[in-house]
């Protein structure tokens, strides 16, 4: 006998009922990115309250009892994304959400995530920094810090929004990455965008693909936790299921159990990247608006998308033909996208509010040091304005 | 005919010997929790056991159940996230004296006031053994360790004290001397419902016993056995001699309801609306 998988049901997001008869409504971004989350089918909150991410937990922690989910504050972050961790290999969809402070605290254990292959999902609204910083003001100084803040060779997904919309549809799309991919994802929002109201027209069940994590179909004795099929996956099975298995932060085999030979080593690290780089054109999502003509390329992500956009639009009524790159995807980079949209711009600029230029030094690196790229930074807490790009587009 | 089970059918096949040194008190530990796992027919699919960093940490690829093993100290709030989404699971979390009270302290006091129903079975080495033998939150007052040439400055923790007044509803202490006793209360522990906590008084002769010149592993273990008192004895103590021992057997054992059934009645209150 065996224990039964916890029920996961398909939730769809109550507030959906409440509203037939209105097609939008005002929500905010926090609000949208919780019930993006319930959509995707989440049943388990864990975290621990920080400015400017609060409201999704709030939102959780009334939704999620009610409709046979958990909801649980935990003592700190470290533990937040243990929790979530340990619910994910309980068989939940599990996710939490922070900033700043508390995203620096998740990092130890969002490597264990990367070396566990455990599907979850970190909701990270950034703030001023470093530290407390300019508490709470926006920034957008964490683009290294999602890619690079774990020890070792290691990766993941991070996706980035720039509208309410945004915040409910890649928030869907984490869940569906995670899942697929059995890796963490990070959406990578930041203050303005999580407190910002925009209509939203919440998809009906069924709108929206919903993916759930590849569960092994081999016999019980035969199951290896890591042992990936063809396309670079391996199965996972949940704690209580009838498969019993062993999920490690040590080097490990293919059967989760320690292993230290060299060989094993290099492999496990090598099908940590390559399930997501043989997958980079699924995960990899950029929004083009008028790059096709572009003299002036503006590769812009979150919040200064919108500024972006703005500005190039007073660029094309003054006559100079520009265009914006939007990186949805954060991580892996959009490098083939940003060359190809870049292809015939004699100008690249890069917004973004952080200081040494984390984004455009990606941009630098993908075109080379003979493009002409510049930065437009914003480090003071104050958000970029569409004037601040246009002098650059027009200088 | 009192019938002694040997626990094995839980041990995999082909991991002996063990990593843990001549005189180490884990194998003892992990033989008394398997016996107790065959004794109350624990499933290996509905079992998970879930360690952290350390020596005793290494005890997770030694076994056939669900297998876990996390981050230096984290290993409770990993365990907390299983058992919460899934309260059919038995969940048992080994941990050192560093793992659950030293970089682990505030899951530690948090599980015992969440009362989460997980079982954290520590063993107690008052060192970092994995590390080399440095100091860690229950090294005693003035005693010595790697870090610790002139002598610990630091007060230490009593385990059992903290899971007590934490809200853990089930407390006991044992040592490797005393195996079938220890045997009993890990069951006990294992059938509470709530936060459970058997802390084990271990020798780490390699280390600890080496920088306090406590002499061969059996003569490590007999002073950890003639140090230790059942509650009742230890109780009678003046407060001077107390010093000199600990109290063993079952210390604090309540029922209070446990986090999931707490949870399922917020459910209840968030379905009415």
């Amino acid at each position: 006998m065996c224990l039964a998988r916890p029920e996961r049901k398909r939730y769809t997001c109550p507030v959906v009922k409440k509203t037939e008869n209105t097609p939008t409504r005002l929500v905010q971004g926090n609000q949208a990115i919780a019930e993006g989350a319930l959509y995707a089918g989440a049943g388990f909150y864990a975290g621990y309250p920080i400015t400017p991410s609060s409201e999704i937990a709030e939102e959780c922690s009334v939704v999620l009892p009610g409709i046979g989910g958990m909801y649980i504050q935990m003592e700190d972050e470290i533990a937040s994304i243990a929790a979530v961790i340990g619910a994910s290999l309980a068989g939940a969809k599990a996710f939490t959400a922070t900033s700043g402070p508390g995203f620096s605290l998740m990092q130890e254990n969002l490597g264990f995530a990367v070396m566990g292959e455990v599907p979850c999902v970190v909701i990270h609204v950034q703030r001023s920094g470093p530290s407390t910083g300019l508490a709470t003001k926006p920034a957008q100084a964490d683009v290294m810090q999602v890619r690079w803040g774990r020890h070792g060779d290691q990766t993941l997904i991070a996706l980035c929004p720039a509208t309410v919309r945004e915040c409910f549809e890649l928030t869907v799309q984490a869940f569906n990455l995670s899942e697929k991919y059995r890796t963490p994802v990070v959406l990578v929002s930041d203050e303005v965008v999580a407190h910002m109201r925009e209509n939203l027209r919440v998809p009906e069940e069924g709108e929206l693909a919903i993916i759930d994590r590849k569960e092994p179909s081999v016999p019980p004795s035969e199951y290896k936790p890591f042992q990936a099929d063809e396309d670079g996956i391996a199965p996972l099975a949940a704690y209580g299921s009838h498969y019993v298995f062993h999920v490690s932060s040590s080097m490990h085999g293919p059967d989760g159990l320690s292993n230290n030979d060299p060989a094993n080593a290099a492999w496990k690290i090598d099908q940590i990247h390559r399930k997501i780089d043989i997958h980079r054109d699924e995960i990899v999502m950029t929004r083009a608006f008028d790059t096709d003509d572009a003299e002036v390329l503006v590769v812009a992500f979150g919040i200064t998308t919108r500024a972006s956009r703005a500005a190039a639009a007073q660029a094309r009524g003054a006559g100079i033909k520009a265009g914006v790159l939007q990186l949805q995807t954060l991580w892996p980079f959009p490098d083939k996208e940003i060359r190809c949209a870049a292809q015939g711009a004699r100008r690249v600029i890069v917004p973004e509010m952080n200081y040494a230029g984390q984004a455009a030094n990606e941009v630098r690196r993908v075109l080379g040091p003979d493009r002409d790229i510049r930065g437009v930074n914003s480090f003071n807490g104050q958000i970029i304005w569409p004037q601040d790009i246009l002098k650059t587009i027009m200088a | 005919m009192t019938v002694i089970t040997s626990g094995l059918r839980y041990l995999k096949e082909g991991v002996t010997p063990h990593m843990w040194c001549p005189g180490c008190g884990n194998g003892i530990v992990l033989n008394a929790l398997l016996r107790a796992f065959e004794e109350l027919a624990y499933k290996n699919e509905e079992t998970v056991v879930a360690t952290g960093i350390g020596c005793w940490g290494k005890a997770d690829d030694y076994v056939v159940t669900n297998g876990f093993h996390g981050t230096h100290g984290r290993a409770l709030a990993f365990a907390t996230g299983m058992k919460a989404f899934n309260p059919r699971l038995n969940v048992v979390v080994l941990m050192g004296d560093g793992d659950c009270i030293t970089i682990g302290g505030n899951h530690f006091i948090h599980a015992a006031r969440r009362n989460i129903d997980v079982t954290a079975i520590v063993v107690n080495n008052f060192n970092f053994g994995m590390t080399g033998g440095q100091v860690s939150g229950t090294t005693p007052f003035g005693m010595f360790t790697s870090t610790t040439t002139y002598a610990n400055p630091e007060r230490d923790f009593d385990i059992c004290a903290l899971a007590d007044v934490a809200g853990a509803n089930y407390v006991a202490r044992g040592t490797p001397w005393h195996g079938f006793e220890l045997e009993e209360n890990i069951k006990e522990a294992l059938n509470k419902r709530g936060f459970s906590v058997v802390e084990v008084f271990s020798p780490c002769p390699t280390h600890y016993g080496k920088y306090n010149k406590m002499g061969t592993p059996v003569e490590m273990l007999k002073r950890i056995r003639e140090m230790a008192l059942p509650k009742e004895e230890y109780a009678r103590l003046d407060p001077a001699q107390k010093e000199a021992y600990f109290p063993i057997g079952k210390l604090v054992d309540r029922d209070d309801p446990d986090f999931n059934a707490r949870y399922d009645e917020v459910r209840s209150r968030a379905m009415k609306g």
